[in-house]
């Protein structure tokens, strides 16, 4: 009693103490709170100057005042040396196309200043990258489900099973540009090549057919690109798949079972219709990082320039998929520092850069519609 | 229990001398005990019996449990041992249906649900599927209430309603057998009422095993009830002698409530 009494007497009437000077736990609070706030809108800050930047650079080369709105070329043409001149006291900046039927139009020969891949647009370079895209998730998707599969709904436990998941980790830890190695050797200098005719570095002939086999290499081809990408996922379409896997009630595959369905049919009728929507959620991370990467692509598919269109030029359907392609990630790597830089490349770099950002936030997006319309479908 | 059919019916499942291992722990001990053709034989007795496991060992359902095996014995199905390698566990579970406790519709349509068993074996045609769905859902008392939402997830049906629509997917396959694991645990009195009424009509066309926590229920429904403790088969006779005058200490402390 005594004790509270004399407590008592210390403290000021007023309020309790409740308004005094804040205690020491009370300021250290505060500033820890703010050292947590601070740290977050710090984040939020560098990702808006990114974005903004980005955004308000690049849409000066995307978009234009005057109608259509849009820059057409920019979106259309290939990569072409911009024209800088002064003709008739008004000065132009003109890609070579343009340049050149304004030349042939008066018929004049004008010297000018010209600027590397910095007229045109990046048209081959859009088809590229949605081409290497498609390519990997076609492949990674179908490696890493029918993997996934096998791991999570046929395989026992053991040492095998423990390796394989060991190596599959360490896959995902694998540096992108040790992927472009890898690509390199093994799939543009000695991916396995068949064919119907006889050809240089051939070892073997399905005889009696006419079918020769050999590790010829793909060279710099998208479909080396879409390989060397699809590696690199796998580790990501892997995980994703099997956690979709086993997020599906066991009593669904006891029931198939039961009705006197075999595995694979309970798995194919009521496992992976269900799954697919976790898996394809999963995979929209494999699809921005596909798109991304510039390592894996630069000594596999990627080339700096190129004059036709993939589906230009070709002799025979099969080298549709054994040819070099251009793409974003690569071209901004090759504007921003493999040619001398001036105010016009850095139009192309921003532009380029802020179409790349549209276009992987488009294919999220309809990765993330096809979920939706796939939940609606199968719910349970 | 009033049948009509003449007795002695042969065993359509005979369980010889079947031991039962998960893993190391040995699930079930020299189990002895046949069941005939159109009865209902209960399963009773304390959880972690063994009761379950056996049932599931009779459409090989433990096979998908990695570290179950058998020891010894054997269990013939109509005169085949079903752990004969050469048995074709498909088939196997196309004669021998199982619902589970858990009512476990697919997130399909109640048609869908029903005729699961037959598209699965390749059977497609309109009319043929119609039939099938309109008799089993006859047949597991659940027509009359969702005939005009044929259409609707199975999912959306109530818990009594569900395990009655899983009742009726079995009877799509056409089995011989129908094994019942709890199949009204989770059930209201009302919903549990009904399904009992269905096991009661579908005697006469099926042998049904079910496994039951509730011995009200096994003296309801069954012809025969078998008490198991400790993964041992303790007693088997006619519901009405399990119930009246069990002959095992176990069985009868077990049935007036001492233990369990």
């Amino acid at each position: 009693m005594s004790a509270t009494a004399t407590l008592r007497k210390e403290r000021p009437v007023e309020g309790l103490g409740f308004h005094k000077k804040p205690s020491k736990a009370k300021s250290t609070e505060r500033a820890v709170f703010w050292l947590f706030r601070l740290g977050t809108y710090f984040i939020l800050l560098c990702a808006s100057v990114i974005f903004l930047t980005i955004i308000f650079k690049g849409s000066q080369t995307v978009f234009q005042s005057s109608f259509p709105f849009v820059n057409v070329e920019f979106l259309t043409e290939a990569p072409q040396t911009l024209h800088v001149f002064e003709y008739e006291g008004e000065k132009y900046e003109l890609s070579d196309n343009n340049f050149r039927a304004f030349e042939a139009e008066r018929g004049v020969e004008i010297k000018t200043d010209t600027y590397a891949y910095s007229g045109g647009g990046i048209w081959p370079c859009i088809v590229g990258t949605v081409l290497l895209v498609v390519g990997a998730m076609t492949i990674a998707l179908t490696l890493g489900v029918l993997s996934a599969i096998f791991l999570s709904e046929y395989s026992k436990p053991g040492k095998i099973l423990n390796a394989i998941r060991l190596s599959i980790l360490n896959l995902a830890g694998v540096p992108s540009v040790v992927f472009g190695i890898f690509g390199l050797g093994f799939f543009v200098l000695a991916g396995p090549i068949f064919s119907f005719s006889p050809f240089e570095g051939y070892d073997f002939q399905f005889w009696p057919l006419p079918i020769y086999f050999g590790f010829a290499g793909w060279n710099v081809s998208l479909l080396a690109g879409c390989f060397t990408l699809a590696f690199m996922v796998l580790p990501i379409v892997i995980s994703a798949s099997e956690e979709s896997l086993r997020a599906i009630p066991q009593g669904l595959r006891e029931a198939s079972l039961a009705l006197g369905a075999s595995k694979w049919t309970a798995i194919r009728t009521n496992v992976l219709p269900y799954a697919m929507p976790g898996i394809l959620t999963s995979s929209i991370i494999g699809v921005a990082r596909v798109a991304g990467e510039t390592a894996p692509i630069m000594f596999t598919a990627a080339y700096a320039m190129r004059d036709q269109l993939p589906w230009e030029g070709l002799e025979k359907w099969s080298d549709f998929f054994f040819q070099g392609v251009m793409a974003l990630p690569y071209h901004i790597y090759v504007v921003s520092a493999k040619i001398p830089q001036n105010e016009y490349t850095e139009r192309m770099q921003y532009g380029t850069a802020f179409v790349f950002l549209v276009i992987v936030a488009g294919i999220a997006l309809a990765s993330i519609l096809l979920r939706i319309r796939m939940r609606k479908k199968y719910r349970w | 229990m009033a049948n009509d059919k003449p007795e002695p019916k042969r065993p359509l499942i005979r369980v010889s001398d079947f031991d039962f291992y998960y893993g190391e722990k040995q699930a079930l001990f020299d189990i002895n005990m046949d069941m005939k053709e159109n009865e209902v034989t209960a399963f009773i007795g304390p959880s972690g019996c063994g009761k379950s496991t056996l049932l599931r060992c009779i459409n090989r359902m433990n096979d998908l449990v990695e570290v179950a095996r058998i020891g010894r014995g054997k269990i013939e199905v109509n005169g085949a041992d079903i752990y004969d390698p050469r048995v074709d566990t498909i088939e196997l579970r196309k004669r021998v249906g199982m619902v589970f406790q858990k009512s476990n519709p697919f997130p399909k349509s109640i048609y869908e649900n029903v005729i699961y068993g037959l598209r699965i074996q390749g059977i497609n045609k309109k009319p043929v599927l119609d039939e099938a769905v309109e008799r089993c859902l006859k047949g597991a008392a659940l027509w009359d209430e969702v005939k005009d939402r044929l259409d609707t997830s199975g999912l959306s049906l109530s818990g009594g309603q569900q395990q009655r629509l899983c009742i009726a997917r079995a009877l799509a396959v056409e089995p011989d057998i129908l094994l019942m694991d709890e199949p009204c645990s989770a059930l209201d009195p009302v919903a549990t009422a009904k399904v009992e009424e269905l096991i009661h009509s579908l005697k006469n066309d099926y042998t049904i095993v079910i496994v039951t926590h509730n011995m009200q229920q096994a003296a309801r429904v069954s012809d025969k009830t078998a008490f198991f403790y400790l993964g041992k088969l303790i007693e088997m006779a006619k519901t009405d002698e399990i119930f009246m005058s069990p002959k095992n200490e176990q069985t009868e402390a077990y049935i007036s409530g001492r233990f369990g």
